[in-house]
């Protein structure tokens, strides 16, 4: 069920959609950031500076492209590029059974469901697409606000260890 | 009580283990039988009589009672409180769990104080939202999900450790359940959810209520095409609709259910008088049609306020006498 700008509103999430809606360019993005990020590990480091940096960064990207609620533990590449965060039930493994025969969420009348969005567009991302039927850990609420790609990058372990070893690639 | 505490010796508690203590839901499925569950609508009621009535009602026509943990957002008894109560007078509980209210240390907490209850089935619900209920300005709580509370509570049965590593002293014998509703968007990933949800413990699922039998058929389709009816025993949610305004009411404020219009038209057309006895003819035809798709292993009917009515139902679909009685006063140890 691809959305169209039109059903969302506003000009800017129109243009938000149309990028998200080509998952597979936005795969090649996240490469490109691993890569690009990974000769300046040695600087990367919770809790200074540079991590004040990449917040704002994150914020002002993956906020303009996501809608993203800075979580610190990004899933995007393995929720079809859609943020679980945006589901008011902040669902990391959904969609619920609450998604009404429109597409539209439950909680808030008119918002298409994410997690349909989700599915839909992984089915579009030949490098992650699969791994949207990999089950992610709950959210580890201590990240919230820090920078998901210095957690990401340092392996910062996420808690739940029993349950999720760690296997975020 | 000192007697008492000599009869539930520790031994006995540990003895509590999988192997040799199958709930009677699992048991009744292992035996390749169809089973029936049916829902309790837990009471506004600080009354344990109120629960004893009700369960009275459905005992001897299932083989086992869900009880519901504030559905619709809607605060009645906890499914803790009422699961306690059941067991205790020998009845056959799957106490449901809803991620809205409760973070990671307070289920994972009810969860072993069930399984000290006698509770053996569990239901691993994500939870319809705060909105739906009488409260809507709550905080939704939402720190697990449905699929990362089933893998919570296999951590806790097989590994006998919580989230963090911590080891148990007993591990909780669960027989692990999830729901799946095949009548919401998207349909064509929904069997590729129950896969996931099976991947991370799910043993038997019940789904959300079945009018649109097409659609349930789609379903059971595209999870045998996955092998999925093999790994886990799928119940097909159901229930009466009392009326065609009842009908109307369900379909736009419960979420996930769907009530195709030929269904309220069927029930217009019996008029005011004969609208209830259409709805459960409804009821027993679904049922019986159901029972005729591969890979669907029982019924879970939900009669909202209606509990008198699971008994006719039940009954007139020939799923009774039930093999094994689920009623007071049987130890919960005993086969058909």
């Amino acid at each position: 069920m691809p959305t169209t700008g039109a059903e969302l509103g506003g000009p800017s999430e129109i243009r938000l959609t149309i990028l998200q809606d080509h998952p597979r360019w936005l795969e090649l993005a996240y490469a490109a950031t691993l890569v690009g990020l990974r000769p300046f590990h040695r600087w990367l480091r919770r809790g200074g500076a540079v991590e004040r940096i990449f917040i704002a960064g994150e914020r002002a990207s993956k906020g303009l492209l996501f809608d993203c609620r800075m979580c610190g533990q990004c899933v995007l590449h393995q929720t079809g590029m859609t943020c679980p965060m945006t589901c008011p039930k902040e669902l990391r493994n959904g969609p619920c059974g609450g998604v009404r025969l429109d597409g539209t969420c439950e909680v808030i009348a008119g918002m298409p469901c994410p997690w349909v969005l989700a599915w839909e567009r992984s089915g579009r991302m030949p490098t992650h697409g699969s791994e949207i039927e990999r089950i992610l850990p709950p959210v580890d609420r201590r990240l919230i606000g820090t920078s998901a790609w210095i957690n990401d990058l340092t392996e910062v372990e996420v808690g739940a260890k029993a349950g999720w070893p760690r296997s975020l690639p | 009580m000192a007697s008492q505490s000599s009869v539930m010796n520790p031994t006995e508690a540990r003895g509590n283990t999988r192997r040799s203590g199958r709930s009677r839901l699992e048991r009744v499925l292992r035996s390749g039988r169809f089973a029936v569950t049916a829902e309790l609508n837990p009471p506004d009621s600080a009354d344990p009589q109120a629960v004893y009535d009700r369960a009275l009602v459905l005992a001897s026509v299932c083989d086992a009672i869900n009880a519901t943990d504030a559905s619709g957002a809607n605060v009645h008894m906890s499914s803790v409180g009422v699961c306690a109560l059941l067991t205790r007078a020998g009845y056959e509980p799957v106490m449901q769990v809803s991620c809205r209210d409760r973070n990671r240390i307070a289920i994972q907490g009810d969860l072993l104080g069930a399984a000290a209850m006698g509770v053996r089935n569990v239901l691993c619900l994500t939870g319809d939202g705060v909105q739906a209920g009488d409260q809507a300005e709550a905080k939704p709580v939402f720190d697990l999900d449905s699929i990362t509370l089933l893998r919570t509570a296999r951590l806790l049965r097989d590994d006998a450790r919580f989230l963090s590593g911590r080891p148990l002293e007993v591990a909780p014998a669960f027989f692990l359940g999830a729901a799946e509703n095949p009548f919401a968007p998207p349909f064509e990933e929904r069997a590729r959810r129950l896969a996931k949800k099976i991947e991370a413990g799910a043993e038997f699922f019940q789904t959300q209520f079945c009018f649109d039998l097409p659609r349930m058929e789609a379903f059971m389709r595209r999870a045998r095409d996955l092998g999925l009816h093999e790994k886990a025993a799928i119940l097909v949610g159901v229930g009466p609709l009392r009326s065609a305004h009842a009908a109307e009411w369900m379909r736009s404020h419960i979420p996930g259910v769907a009530i195709p219009e030929t269904v309220i038209d069927r029930l217009r057309r019996a008029g005011a008088e004969g609208e209830r006895e259409e709805g459960k003819r409804i009821c027993i035809e679904v049922i019986q049609q159901v029972r005729q798709i591969e890979g669907v292993r029982g019924v879970h009917v939900m009669a909202y306020r209606q509990e008198e009515l699971v008994a006719e139902i039940i009954e007139a679909a020939g799923l009774l006498p039930r093999r094994v009685a689920n009623g007071a006063g049987i130890p919960s140890g005993v086969e058909a």
